[in-house]
């Protein structure tokens, strides 16, 4: 028996898409180990029998559903372990973001585990799962192989694809868990707090992102005047960096805990690139990037790269596109 | 109250960085540097200090690795820290992000620190976690990517932006924190502080004198194995144009635009 459990992200009723996936990949990887994929739920009223059940059309058997409290990790360490304590699980998957991270990491001190994190691809390998990790910059691949009673596999974020098989239940069994003390520590004050304007970018056609390379909150002048001058169906998106810097809504903000864009051209200004932007863009039909720095890894996944400063660039490609639209 | 920094001696940034083929580890050998991450963790210690909402009786750096990393326990004094400690052992070579986050937890549970704050990530692992494996272990209350760090009491009241948006929280002491680099602007070192940090007290410790299982550390403690380095698939090189005359930059810009039919 290999089976696998899954943690699956809740807020306001919905399940996060990341978690469905790796369920989906659960499932798939279980059935070429002899196993199933199970999930676990943690929260309030609002995960009702019904809402849980449709875990099943992902691919979970079991829905283990334990009361307690939401958008921490502690407590869901808590469940996990008394879960695998009781099923004897081999695998972990988690499907990435903030939480993800942090309970698997959890989980992997409580129960002696290894662990494996930004992993893109889960292979069957005999009777065991082994995970595929870019490192380096993403350069290189690595691959876990893992020791002991179980092993743990933090996805990155969209790693895994989603299948739904419509009609299929999933058996819901409660758990009842006594929470550590210090998992009582920490107490959520407010929950999902939206800072700035709402935007709308996962429509968009054209993207124009800024960074911390646009200098200052004043410098999104310039990608809103850009994103302007292409006109139609265009938006101005934002790092995390310069959203948490204040520069930029939180709604624009692209990457692992903001949103996952794939427009035809994606133009980013000022942006360095790190891995944490690249899962959330690197899907966009065309991607130029303009950046100061000739080693910024963002010319590594760039369709067209131009080495230069953003300040003299984009107000003539401004103006240039707006003659060529006016032509 | 006794806050402790952990730190980490990373490759410069400016060094490529590779895998040694014969050991199947990250080559970390060329220039270093304190993980720039740890910078914001210190500057986050000192804040807390000169705040005066919470006595900060001690901040010490503790880091783990070889001898080098004394070079970063230094530079951590310099930036605010009284004094620092050392965890190095050969045994300890290898570990994977379990195996570290349970020795530095050995390390740690000597000092009994109320408050343990960290970088969100470090420069060269692409790890986000070692502060969640570090709580568990110390069986303390654990939050990471810290961007607002408030004393409310006998608690912590922190900003962080997680999946749905930004989350408050409020953790009580005694409580393990990454912080996030948004979190504050690092200051500069004195020249004093620099030349004074080599006399503050440094304590070395090893893994015996840690308490540490050697059976849960080193290579064949950890419980992942890493190796079957292999390139990602490859992906065309795009076409790169240096800036050196910005009408001629932009012209090729709106061809290239207008040939897929961007414009």
């Amino acid at each position: 028996m290999a089976d696998v459990l899954v943690y699956v992200l809740h807020y306001e009723g919905a399940f996060n898409k990341n978690s469905l996936g790796a369920i989906s990949e659960g499932a798939a990887r279980a059935a070429e180990i002899g196993g199933a994929c199970d999930a676990v739920v943690v929260g309030g009223p609002d995960l009702t029998d019904d809402l849980c059940k449709t875990l099943g059309e992902y691919g979970a058997r079991k829905v283990f559903r334990a009361a307690g409290s939401e958008g921490l990790a502690q407590p869901v360490v808590d469940v996990l372990d008394k879960v695998i304590s009781d099923g004897g699980h081999r695998y972990a998957i988690f499907g990435g973001g903030l939480l993800g991270f942090e309970i698997g990491a959890g989980l992997a001190a409580r129960r002696q585990a290894g662990v494996t994190m930004e992993v893109t691809a889960v292979r069957a390998d005999g009777d065991e799962l082994v995970a595929e990790r870019p490192i380096l910059g993403d350069s290189k691949i690595s691959v876990s192989r893992y020791r002991g009673d179980l092993g743990i596999i933090i996805g990155r974020i969209n790693a895994f694809e989603l299948h739904e098989s419509p009609g299929s239940d999933a058996e819901i069994v409660d758990v009842t868990v006594e929470y550590s003390p210090w998992s009582q520590q920490a107490e959520m004050v407010t929950r999902g707090e939206q800072r700035g304007a709402d935007v709308d970018i996962e429509g968009a056609d054209i993207l124009v992102a800024g960074g911390r390379g646009l200098g200052k909150a004043e410098g999104f002048e310039l990608a809103e005047g850009l994103a302007a001058a292409f006109g139609g169906n265009s938006a101005v998106a934002a790092t995390r960096a310069v959203v948490d810097a204040g520069w930029y809504p939180y709604a624009a903000q692209i990457g692992q805990t903001g949103k996952t864009v794939s427009p035809k051209l994606y133009l980013a200004a000022g942006i360095s690139g790190a891995i944490q932007h690249k899962v959330g863009m690197q899907s966009s039909e065309n991607i130029v990037a303009i950046n100061k720095d000739a080693n910024a890894p963002i010319f590594e996944f760039s369709d067209l790269g131009i080495v230069g400063d953003l300040n003299k660039i984009l107000p003539k490609l401004t103006e240039a596109i707006k003659a060529k639209k006016a032509g | 109250m006794k806050i402790c920094v952990l730190v980490k001696e990373v490759p410069d940034a400016a060094v490529e960085k590779r895998i040694n083929p014969s050991t199947g580890r990250m080559d970390r050998s060329g220039e270093k540097n304190l993980n720039p991450y740890d910078t914001h963790a210190i500057e986050a210690a000192m804040q807390l200090r000169e705040g005066g909402h919470v006595q900060v009786d001690e901040i010490v750096a503790v880091t783990m690795g070889p001898e080098s990393a004394v070079r970063a326990l230094h530079k951590a004094v310099s930036l605010g820290a009284d004094r620092s400690l050392h965890l190095s052992d050969e045994s300890l070579a290898g570990s994977d992000v379990a195996a570290t986050g349970y020795a530095l937890a050995k390390a740690l549970e000597k000092e009994s620190p109320d408050l343990v704050l960290l970088g969100q990530q470090s420069d060269d692992g692409e790890c986000y976690t070692i502060g969640a494996v570090v709580a568990d272990h110390l069986k303390m209350p654990s939050l990471t990517q810290v961007i607002k760090l408030d004393v409310d009491g006998d608690a912590l009241r922190l900003e962080r932006q997680a999946e749905y948006g930004y989350d408050t929280v409020r953790v009580r002491f005694p409580a393990v924190i990454s912080v996030g680099d948004a979190i504050n602007e690092p200051r500069y070192p004195s020249l004093k502080a620099i030349m004074g940090a080599k006399k503050k007290p440094l304590e070395a410790v090893d893994a015996a004198g840690a308490g540490i299982d050697l059976s849960l550390v080193g290579v064949d403690g950890s419980r992942v194995q890493c190796g079957e380095f292999k390139d990602p698939p490859a992906k065309a090189a795009g076409q790169i144009i240096e800036d050196d005359n910005t009408d001629e930059t932009v012209e090729k810009i709106v061809a290239w635009l207008d040939e897929r039919k961007l414009i």
